[in-house]
């Protein structure tokens, strides 16, 4: 049985995530959710050298905000903080590769939204230094 | 008043023709299998008929014009008002007033009563299976006042404790505000031994009513409440429209919410007289042409007498609940069918709740999944979210069996064997 938007590559990225868990000593770290239907996604990354070296993520809910949170992580490993700066919403939502209804983007952006608010907080901590 | 001999048995098929949206596929094709009732119930044609009626025909302001159209939409309205206080058994028309939804009747309660007459040493007594909108309004005049929240524990299946009453419900409450019928677990509450053992006390009783006027017999006497508050909207009526019952003596004794139009009697530079009841609480331009037609909804309802209502959804919540229980992996929250409503939420392992909702919804059935505006309850409940499926006057036996295939076809689209 299939369907268009569970297909193999969400489920199995629901089912067997990407890095799921955590890091020993991240540089940063950050959380968020969806209120309304309870999404959860914790976010680490480990950066050295402007690069994302390692990324682990954590959470609960549903399909589509957990395996977005491992194909996310999939991506962004040895990427630079400036390509990360440069990666916008219909990436993140084509790297999912199933067409998401409006109500269900906040599902498919919500580590992206993490991970954007990782980005500039490092960038804040550089130009502050 | 004479009686009316009311069938016990609804002619479903009848039942459906009154629902234009009921009959009316999706945009995926499919028929629509409409389980959200417990969100906002569907309209029946001659409630959409009185809303355009009256805003083709008579549309004004109410107590205000002297012309012709203000005469009739004022009559009408009032008889709207009529209407209701006959469907709760209130002793007077003036208890009644019109509010925006079961959200503003508690609000209203919980700052003109509370802010007024609560003090520090005094408590409410609330429980977690509340909706927001009978928990929130509570916090926030605690906060304000210094009074203090109770809650009264619930039971492993979702009922109120009721066997450790007395340690929460003592002398310093000065309000119970509990729910009829739960939007999530279902349950009935026993208002009637609540009310009693408030009113021995001296508590008043707030009533949220939302799930549980659509469809049971309501009587504001008896049990002896003091506060009713429903929506219209989950009543086959329009959004926009509720109401809030309060017996005359509170209400007077009580200063006003909302401060503006039509509750004012007389308006001097520094202070004000306020209007005699209901308009007291109903500042500004009311939704008018919801109420009348909210009118016209209790007529519905009526016509068709809560004795058939009620066989009817308990006929579709027992199949719905046995059927439920044989799908491996999932679990119903709440309790058994003695003591259960048209609504069952449940969790399905290894499909989570959105998933459930959109993969259903692929297969025409319409429920809601999140937390239904009672967190608290999820958070004691343990999950994040449910699924929930409720049940109205017009659903169908067939409609609970598709229910049913398509948890199977999500259950199977997410390979769960």
């Amino acid at each position: 049985m299939s369907d268009e938007l569970y297909d193999d590559y969400i489920l199995d990225n629901y089912e067997s995530p990407y890095h799921k868990g955590h890091l020993e000593h991240p540089t940063i770290a950050h959380e968020d959710e969806n209120p309304l239907c309870g999404d959860y996604v914790h976010l680490e990354l480990l950066v050295d050298n402007d690069q994302v070296k390692e990324a682990r993520f954590d959470g609960h809910g549903c399909a589509i905000s957990q395996a977005a949170a491992s194909i996310l992580t999939r991506e962004i490993e040895g990427k630079s903080l400036d390509e990360l700066k440069g990666f916008q919403a219909p990436q993140m939502l084509k790297l999912l590769q199933v067409p998401l209804t409006a109500s269900r983007q906040k599902c498919g952006l919500l580590c992206f939204k993490i991970l954007k608010t990782m980005i500039y907080t490092l960038d804040d901590k550089k130009t502050s230094t | 008043m004479f009686a009316i001999e009311l069938s016990t048995k609804l002619d479903i098929d009848a039942v459906r023709r009154e629902f234009p949206i009921l009959a009316k596929p999706l945009p995926n094709g499919m028929p629509l299998v409409y389980l959200d009732s417990g969100a906002t119930a569907q309209k029946p044609r001659q409630v959409i008929d009185k809303l355009v009626e009256c805003l083709e025909n008579y549309n004004a302001n109410v107590h205000r014009g002297i012309h012709a159209l203000g005469d009739r939409v004022t009559t009408e309205l009032e008889a709207a008002r009529e209407k209701v206080r006959e469907f709760i058994g209130a002793a007077e028309v003036e208890e009644i007033i019109f509010t925006s939804g079961t959200t503003m009747s508690i609000n209203l309660v919980a700052n003109a009563w509370g802010r007024k007459f609560l003090k520090p040493s005094d408590e409410i007594l609330v429980n977690e299976m509340e909706h927001h909108a009978n928990l929130v309004p509570w916090q926030q005049i605690a906060h304000a006042t210094g009074a203090r929240l109770r809650f009264i524990p619930l039971t492993a299946d979702g009922r109120l404790d009721l066997s450790t009453l007395d340690e929460v419900l003592t002398e310093r409450t000065k309000l119970v505000a509990v729910t009829a019928l739960s939007n999530v677990l279902g349950t009935i509450n026993p208002i009637d031994e609540i009310a009693a053992r408030a009113k021995a006390l001296g508590a008043l009783v707030l009533v949220d009513g939302a799930q549980s006027v659509p469809h049971a017999p309501t009587n504001v006497r008896s049990p002896d409440i003091d506060f009713l508050a429903f929506s219209g909207h989950k009543l086959y009526g329009p959004t926009g429209i509720g109401v809030m019952y309060g017996k005359r003596k509170l209400l007077e004794s009580m200063d006003p919410f909302l401060c503006g139009g039509n509750m004012i009697r007389r308006v001097r530079k520094e202070s004000s007289d306020f209007a005699e009841l209901p308009a007291k609480f109903e500042a500004g331009t009311l939704p008018i042409a919801e109420a009348i037609a909210l009118g016209s909804a209790v007529d519905y309802v009526q016509s068709l007498g809560f004795a058939a209502i009620s066989a009817h959804e308990h006929a579709l919540t027992k199949r719905a609940y046995e059927k439920l229980s044989q799908i491996p992996g999932l679990v119903i929250v709440g309790p058994g069918l003695e003591h259960r409503g048209a609504i069952i939420s449940f969790t399905v392992e290894g499909v989570h709740p959105h998933d459930m909702a959109e993969l259903l919804d692929r297969r025409g059935v319409a429920v809601r999944a999140g937390h239904h505006c009672t967190m608290p309850l999820h958070e004691l409940l343990k999950v994040t979210a449910t699924t929930r499926a409720s049940f109205a006057l017009y659903n169908t036996l067939a409609e609970v069996d598709a229910l049913c295939e398509a948890i199977e076809y999500a259950r199977k689209v997410f390979r769960r064997k």
